[in-house]
């Protein structure tokens, strides 16, 4: 209460020379009333504020305003209204102007105006006339943006006046857009309507469909022996068929939609018993037992005994002659619920009553629809597209190590995990998020780095033959580095805060925008592409590693050392992987989890894209991630489904291509 | 030379035969209901379970120690098993419960307003009522029992089949392998798989119409038939791998081209034994649930299946008993050590908490045996027995 004060109060220090003039006049009138004021009611109020617009001043629509936010007050002795702000216990009162003081006043002293709703409904309509066409720009953009959010068919005229008379082109346009919501809702003429609807093809905002909706609103079932003429009729419902769509027409249950018709059949009957179109009530299952219940003599309700009472058949024929005793209301059967209302035609009317305007309505709507399913499209793809990134980073280093070691590294997501950590670390050393990310990055690398070459040092080297028993080497490695990291950093999810030019998204429109980490993630894989290609095609290392995948014996006989090639892979393929858990922490939160969440979709990039070519691990990740997002399309409500059913693509996609997509060819590919 | 062999099979059958049946007696007679009680009522459930891990142990020990196949999906045909038997007894149960209450109501319920109740009860957690189609056998037993075997059967057939016939070998077919467990689990965490979602199946340890018997009783009642199923398994197997077959399948895993090479058609053995280990995994899961009295989707996760390749690779792969030795000690020790009842270990600044520190333990060592013994602790047992001789 006391702020909204001080909010008006900056407006009444601007005006308060050009108002001076005018104010006693202005006061003298208030307090001339008070008594109207004080106790107004939607019938007596007019007469007052009819006569306040005889006052140009300001101080009207600030006085409107306050009324009406039930933020006027009166002292009870004298029924002087006045401003209040409170000062401790007690009140400081001020005249109409909020300036001049009156005096300090207990607060048993004074009491609050109370308009009702009514009352409170005219003063808002007159406030808005004020605002609407007040000389400052400020309040009549404000005023505007409040009228948008709360449009009422009084507003309609007063903004066709000041769609004339605004001279800021801004605040025009949003009078305009305005006044075309409120053809939509309120206007009497179908050709306005109708230009109206016509001038919204194409725009996509979510405003307008809305509005265009909400024209399409139909009414609740209505019942009748035909259809009737001269009607705008949204639907013709079958009951137990037909559904309703959002547009307001009716459609049939399809095999994929989950929806449900409508209406049922016994519910359809209940209608018609409602608008005493049959005599009959319907009784119920639960009105069966209850009768039959209520009817139980001698352990038997009528010839059958109680216990033989245990399937809904032998519970009618009972409650049948029950009803021909005349003890219950009669029974009605199945199949004359069916015929009865079968002879009746359900239907929908749209609540606009012009045929002209809804189809209007609906042709626009369905064009829209189409637009905004092209951005959905759109944004599908996006999404399956940083999905692809995150998992080409993951899986990347992976698919290096494997190709030329042969060797499936289980501890490859506790890489990951490391490197997200690593991220996290240094956040609490550094608290600028960019720089701290600069530095993340590099270090993370090392850490991954360091701690792949002494794994390789001290365990893969060793079992070089067995790349079974690699697998459960690195998984006993993977477990013990994941509950390491829970007894250090323990179970709670640590956040890795990206820094604040990463946060918010790229909008392209109300349906379609991206998020600046997902740009920078894509970003990130491309470059990590960029550079792979470049060591891999044009450097010595690159050669020798290549040389090492498609015949290790070969290339030691021309001198190379695997060993070394061994070594330095599987540093480099954990490093990416820290790099790659920086880029993942930065989106979900840094837990001892985060590796095993994304090792499995990891593996199956590799294995679907094909080991020891970076073309293929891309063709993998893209594979898998695009799948699981249309996948996840199609079902949205149910990621999990999803990903099972992309497991079972894989499983039967291995079928027909089982060294992946990009296969080793030649001696390699033999082993 | 055959005379021999089977000779040395008889007697190590015996030993077990004998072995196991000490066993079983010594805990009977130390059991509450029959004997002094030394062993509590929930520690032979854990004898219970820990027989019932040897059981899949032998299974994995069978396709991956004899035939070369790592298969990381072996826990999830365990906890088919394990879904399938406890339908039937969550729905029998509910269903008496329904019953026994509908007593007092003036009319006998109809079958309709009957499976409304209970899929009332067994549903409502996950805001369903309706009974899901898959649930349509499980009031009769022995249906459900054959469902124990016929759907990993079925399962591990169509996915063996679809797996060893594009000749995915090696570590392709673990990965494989791991994703049907992981796209399983995932499957059955969802709400609507009609297996109550992440809640799972509960309440499994009530056997329908022996509740009076106390689970003092049942407790050792399912220790023996565990005991009594390993013994089987144990002999099925052992008989199974001493002969032509059993030679056949060791070939594959030493060289797997050359047995083809030889005529042998490689896959259909193969897929013999991914079935038969899948059903026997599936049998010990259906034996271990109603002890532990609950079951959920992530029992199922990836990583127990990775959990059994560990256990039996501890314990010695390639040997029956190895397996065994390797799935009891490491789950009772693992029980043991996060369970807080070891000790604590002080290092001055540095105090080790075995509840958090047991699983750092178990990875690097098991890191420390895969690389210095092939074959395990029974490996390295027989190293230095060996090397003493």
């Amino acid at each position: 209460m006391k702020i909204k004060f001080f909010i008006l109060i900056p407006f009444l220090l601007v005006f308060n020379f050009s108002v001076l003039a005018h104010h006693n006049e202005f006061d003298s009138f208030i307090n001339n009333n008070a008594e109207l004021i004080i106790k107004s009611s939607s019938k007596t109020v007019d007469t007052v504020l009819n006569n306040i617009q005889k006052f140009e001043s300001p101080l009207v629509s600030n006085f409107l305003e306050l009324w009406k936010l039930k933020n006027l007050y009166f002292i009870k002795e004298t029924r002087k209204i006045i401003y209040i702000k409170e000062k401790g216990d007690l009140i400081e009162a001020f005249e109409i102007d909020g300036i001049t003081k009156i005096g300090i006043y207990d607060k048993k002293e004074i009491k609050k105006i109370k308009p009702n709703s009514g009352v409170r409904a005219k003063i808002d309509t007159l406030l808005v006339k004020y605002q609407i066409f007040n000389p400052d720009l400020t309040v009549r953009k404000k005023s505007i943006a409040s009228l948008s959010r709360n449009i009422e068919p009084d507003h309609l005229p007063l903004l066709r006046k000041a769609s004339n008379s605004e001279q800021n082109s801004e605040l025009k346009d949003e009078i305009d857009n305005l006044l075309r919501f409120a053809v939509i809702k309120y206007s009497s003429s179908e050709v306005e309507k109708l230009d109206v609807i016509n001038s919204f093809e194409n725009n996509t905002n979510i405003a307008i469909r809305a509005s265009l909706n909400q024209l399409l609103n139909s009414s609740d079932i209505l019942v009748a022996d035909t259809l009737p003429a001269n009607k705008n009729i949204a639907r013709v419902i079958v009951p137990g068929l037909t559904t309703k769509e959002s547009n307001g027409s009716a459609g049939r249950i399809g095999i994929l939609k989950s929806e449900k018709y409508e209406i049922s059949i016994n519910s359809a009957y209940d209608l018609l018993f409602k608008n005493n179109l049959v005599k009959k009530k319907r009784v119920t299952k639960e009105n069966i037992k209850l009768s039959l219940k209520q009817n139980i003599k001698d352990n038997k309700v009528g010839e059958f005994p109680v216990h033989s009472l245990n399937d809904d058949k032998t519970r009618s024929r009972a409650y049948e002659q029950l009803a021909a005793k005349n003890l219950v209301s009669p029974y009605v059967s199945e199949n004359e619920i069916e015929k009865v209302v079968s002879q009746f035609v359900f239907y929908s009317l749209y609540l606009e009553d012009s045929s002209n305007v809804t189809n209007a309505a609906l042709r626009v709507l369905s064009s829209i629809n189409l637009r905004v399913q092209i951005y959905k499209y759109i944004d599908l793809f996006v999404d399956g597209l940083s999905l692809a990134s995150i998992y080409f980073l993951g899986a990347i280093g992976l698919a290096i190590t494997f190709g030329v070691m042969r060797v499936i590294n289980m501890a490859h997501g506790e890489f990951i995990m490391m490197g997200a950590y690593t991220g996290y670390v240094v956040q609490q050393f550094i608290s600028n998020h960019t720089l701290s990310l600069l530095i993340a990055l590099p270090l993370a690398f090392f850490v991954t780095f360091t701690a792949g070459i002494i794994m390789e040092r001290l365990v893969i080297r060793h079992l070089y033959k067995k790349p079974l028993d690699t697998l459960l080497a690195t998984f006993g490695i993977s477990i013990a580095l994941q509950q390491i990291a829970k007894n250090i950093f323990g179970t709670q999810a640590r956040p890795l805060t990206s820094p604040s030019w990463l946060d918010g998204s790229l909008s392209l429109s109300d349906d379609l925008s991206i998020s600046y980490i997902r740009i920078a993630i894509f970003i990130l894989s491309l470059i990590f592409l960029a550079l792979l290609l470049y060591v891999m095609k044009r450097t010595r290392l690159g050669l020798e590693t290549r040389a090492v995948t498609q015949n290790p014996i070969m290339a030691a006989n021309m001198g190379i050392n695997p060993e070394r090639i061994n070594m330095i892979t599987f540093g480099f393929g954990s490093g990416i992987a820290g790099i790659a858990g920086i880029a993942i922490g930065l989106f979900s939160k840094v837990t001892s989890e985060l590796g095993s969440e994304y090792i499995v979709q990891s593996f199956m990039t590799v294995v679907v894209g094909g080991v020891g070519n970076i073309w293929g691990t891309l063709a993998g990740a893209s594979l898998i991630g695009f799948l699981q997002k249309f996948i996840e399309w199609f079902n949205p409500s149910n990621t999990l489904a999803a990903q099972t059913y992309m497991i079972i693509f894989i499983i039967l996609f291995i079928q027909f291509r089982p060294k992946g997509i990009v296969a080793l060819k030649g001696r390699a590919a033999d082993e | 030379m055959s005379n021999y062999i089977s000779n040395i099979a008889h007697r190590h059958m015996l030993i077990f035969i004998i072995a196991i049946s000490i066993f079983s007696l010594f805990v009977t007679f130390l059991s509450e209901p029959y004997g002094n009680g030394l062993i509590s009522t929930s520690f032979v459930k854990t004898l219970g379970k820990t027989v019932c891990l040897c059981i899949i142990a032998l299974a994995m020990d069978i396709v991956w120690g004899y035939c070369g196949i790592l298969s990381l999906g072996h826990f999830a045909f365990f906890g088919l098993g394990g879904y399938m038997i406890g339908m039937w007894l969550m729905y029998e149960r509910t269903s008496i419960i329904v019953i026994e209450s509908s007593v007092s109501e003036l009319l006998p319920l109809t079958e309709t307003e009957l499976s409304a109740a209970i899929g009332n009860q067994i549903f409502g957690v996950v805001g369903g009522y309706e009974i899901p189609a898959i649930w349509m056998f499980a009031d009769n037993l022995l249906i459900q029992l054959f469902l124990v075997v016929a759907v990993p059967g079925v399962l591990a057939f169509i996915f063996g089949w679809l797996a060893f016939r594009s000749r995915v070998t090696g570590v392709y077919l673990s990965i494989l392998t791991q994703a049907m467990t992981l796209a399983l689990s995932l499957y059955l965490f969802q709400n609507d798989s009609g297996l109550r979602g992440n809640n799972g199946l509960s309440g499994l340890q009530n056997i329908p119409g022996l509740e009076y018997l106390g689970q003092q009783i049942i407790s050792i009642w399912f220790f023996w038939i565990s005991c009594i199923f390993l013994l089987i398994i144990f002999l099925i197997f052992y008989l199974l791998i001493h002969s032509k077959f059993g030679l056949i399948i060791t070939s594959i895993r030493d060289n797997e081209t050359r047995v083809r090479f030889l005529g042998y058609n490689v896959e259909i053995y193969k897929l013999f034994v991914f079935v038969l280990t899948a059903i026997v995994s599936s049998i010990a899961g259906a034996l271990y649930y109603p002890q532990a009295g609950i079951i959920n989707p992530a029992e199922l996760a990836p990583i127990a299946s990775i959990y059994l390749a560990v256990w039996v690779a501890i314990g010695g792969r390639g040997t029956l008993y190895g397996a065994m030795i390797g799935a009891a000690t490491v789950s009772l020790f693992s029980s043991w050590f996060t369970g807080g009842q070891a000790p604590d270990i002080s290092f001055g600044i540095l105090n080790i908490e075995w509840v958090n520190w047991w699983t750092v333990l178990l990875g690097f060592g098991f890191v420390v045996i895969t690389i210095f013994s092939e074959n395990g602790l029974l490996g390295l047992v027989k190293k230095i027995f060996v090397s003493e001789k």
